[in-house]
């Protein structure tokens, strides 16, 4: 008889809730998306592996085609003519070429340029020609099998059982797992508030996260829990512990069922206190989910996806048609769009512009800093945000704004910008209200300024947590250092939130705090007007709200405001929520 | 360097076929060709540009040739197109 053994791995808990399932492990090499840099003396041999795999793929398009000449006559066997044409494309192997060059592996140059020219085709309006993207995709499919030689792994065998272990998942990776159902994930790397994490939550799928070796101690197809809720793994689970998690993830659905009926509810506390309940979003399919969910709009539309995967800006007509699909959905809600929020590193990659290694991105040309200093990349955004704004109810939302002189920067570029559509007699909405986050402590500090100026101001709390707290909240080695119950930042929140009020502004929240059930009779209590979350904790935020009163959430806060250490205010609030119910 | 501004006259464009015809011709050639219509601009050796044209019956394309075969060039495009790909 053999010993049953759980091995429990401890990382963060990134997106709550327990999966049950089997392990699908995406091995690096395996992987056509991730990317992996490549030394410089191992380029040329890089690039051979590329050519090799053309090779192969051209002797596979020839047998193909002998097999239909002799089958189906010349006519039909020209069809692989085409397959040829794209595997000899110049254009194609010079810009794969190049990305090699560049220093990275072959399988992610293929995907890179295949990706973008397979959106160039995604635009034609013209179905006809349109369609011409699946000779592509079946020509670049070839060559990845083989560049990845006997390997061959794909997404495609992902189902509703799979639990993805990797190393890592660039938002790329998690993108393209999106439309599939899968149980839940497990990386190596990461913490709290990383990227994975985010997209996790707002998929609602499990994951635990800073696994440290995960990916290096399982095999694909073996059983596997995920805890999204403790953070935890648990690899070979006795039939007791499996038991014990198959017990706890029925409750876990019946919860969920019961939230539903909370949805359509008005976020409204029994003393008749109300608040509004938005959703933070990133991609235009994700509106009816979060309607679905209840949200009474959107408090903050990520618009970085835009710039992933491309090597050229976004033109004005690209933003603008991918922002037009959020805002007609939501509509009469309103649409909260922040303009761009990524470090310098990203345009340098896609060779717009060279900033160069910062040693400090953190703390570097980035957000709103980049836009101010390269106004052309902010102008196209911020023309295609007031065209889309007659198209229903939008507003505006700077990021890491960190005191009035950059505020007022922005809004003399807006301003002009506002001046040209006028002379191009282009239609916007006069009235649309321009905010910004407040994530950076300098602003904090000026808050009582910034808020005369401004529309509404949303607490961007990862940012303002990380850079308060000075840390890398990636960083597994410091991350529990990250506490949004340090006093600090109670005490940020509370001032932001009193000296909103004070100018007359409404005062959101968007950060992951925001959606922290634990939390939220105390956010409430402080005052906050909106609270903007993944979609899927707005059922669970709107139950909780429903069922305290607002007057009680207040003296628990001031209460928890006199505390000087969070030990004490996680008390505090633990007591608060046992006597509420 | 050659101009020549040809209006795509047969009835399914410049669809697969076709673009692979005028791609397999035009390789042969030395000289750097390109094609512009509207303002999109693609190398005419490259099947995947010739294809995102969408360049569909009636429309207006402008081959650009340049180097020491440019005249040939210009002139098998125009067969090319005079004979309708052959449709």
């Amino acid at each position: 008889m053999f010993v049953d053994k759980d091995m429990v791995l401890k990382g963060f808990a990134a997106s709550s809730g327990i999966a049950i399932g089997r392990v699908f492990l995406l091995e690096e090499e395996d992987f056509c998306f991730i990317r992996k840099e490549i030394p410089k003396a191992f380029r040329k041999a890089e690039k051979n592996r590329f050519d090799e795999a053309i090779e192969k793929t051209r002797n596979e398009l020839n047998v193909t085609y002998n097999k239909i000449n002799d089958v189906l006559g010349e006519n039909y066997a020209h069809i692989t003519d085409v397959h040829l044409l794209i595997l000899d494309d110049p254009t194609f192997k010079k810009d794969v070429y190049n990305l090699i060059t560049d220093g990275v592996n072959a399988e992610y140059a293929l995907f890179r340029v295949l990706d973008k020219i397979i959106r160039s085709f995604e635009t034609i309006n013209d179905n006809f020609f349109k369609e011409r993207k699946v000779d592509i995709q079946d020509v670049g499919k070839k060559i990845l099998i083989n560049l990845f030689g006997k390997k061959e792994k794909n997404l495609t065998k992902l189902d509703e059982d799979s639990v993805i272990v990797a190393h890592n998942l660039t938002p790329a990776d998690t993108i393209s797992v999106r439309e599939k159902k899968i149980a839940g994930f497990a990386t190596d790397i990461g913490g709290k508030t990383s990227h994975t994490a985010i997209i996790a939550q707002g998929l609602a799928i499990p994951a635990v996260v800073g696994l440290k070796n995960i990916s290096s101690l399982v095999k694909s197809g073996e059983t596997i829990i995920v805890d999204g809720d403790k953070g935890e793994v648990i690899l070979n689970p006795s039939p007791a512990t499996l038991m014990k998690y198959k017990t706890e993830h029925d409750v876990q659905l019946t919860k969920a069922k019961e939230l539903e009926g909370f949805r359509n509810l008005t976020s409204e506390t029994t003393d008749k206190h109300k608040i509004s309940i938005l959703a933070n979003i990133e991609y235009p399919e994700e509106v009816p989910v979060i309607l679905n969910n209840g949200a009474s709009g959107i408090g903050l539309y990520r618009t970085e996806i835009i710039y992933f995967n491309r090597d050229s800006i976004p033109t004005e007509q690209e933003h603008f048609d991918i922002y037009s699909k959020v805002v007609k959905q939501i509509y009469p809600y309103a649409t909260t769009i922040r303009t761009f929020d990524l470090g310098g590193d990203k345009l340098t990659r896609m060779g717009v512009l060279n900033i160069g290694n910062e040693s400090n991105p953190f703390l570097g040309l980035r957000s709103i800093r980049l836009c101010l200093k390269y106004p052309e990349i902010f102008i196209s955004q911020l023309r295609a945000i007031l065209k889309v704004s007659v198209l229903g109810k939008v507003k505006l939302m700077y990021p890491m704004i960190s005191g009035l002189d950059e505020l007022r920067d922005a809004n003399a570029i807006l301003d002009k910008v506002k001046e040209d559509l006028k002379k191009e007699n282009i239609k916007f909405d006069e009235d649309m209200e321009v905010g910004t986050m407040i994530e950076v402590p300098s602003a904090v500090a000026v808050i009582d300024a910034i808020a005369k100026e401004v529309d509404f101001v949303s607490i961007g709390t990862n940012d303002l947590i990380q850079y308060t707290l000075a840390v890398d909240r990636v960083n597994e080695n410091v991350a529990y250092l990250y506490d949004p119950m340090n006093p600090a930042i109670l005490r940020f929140i509370k001032r932001i939130i009193d000296e909103g009020h004070k100018a007359g502004i409404k005062v959101a929240m968007c950060g992951e705090m925001a959606g922290e059930s634990k939390y939220t009779p105390l956010i409430l209590g402080m005052g906050l007007d909106e609270f903007s979350v993944s979609p899927s904790q707005i059922a669970t935020l709107k139950k909780i709200v429903r069922n305290v009163s607002f007057s009680d959430s207040k003296t628990m806060a001031d209460k928890v405001l006199t505390l000087e250490d969070s030990k004490s205010i996680l008390k505090e609030i633990d007591a608060f929520m046992k006597q509420e119910g | 360097m050659k101009e020549k501004i040809i209006i795509v006259s047969n009835k399914t464009g410049l669809h697969a076929r076709p673009a692979a015809d005028l791609v397999q011709t035009l390789s042969k050639y030395q000289s750097d060709i390109k094609i512009l219509k509207d303002n999109f601009e693609v190398d005419a050796k490259s099947i995947m540009g010739v294809m995102a044209l969408a360049a569909s019956f009636g429309s207006e394309l402008k081959f650009i040739a340049d180097g020491a075969d440019e005249s040939e060039a210009i002139s098998a495009i125009e067969e090319l197109f005079s004979s309708k790909f052959g449709e």
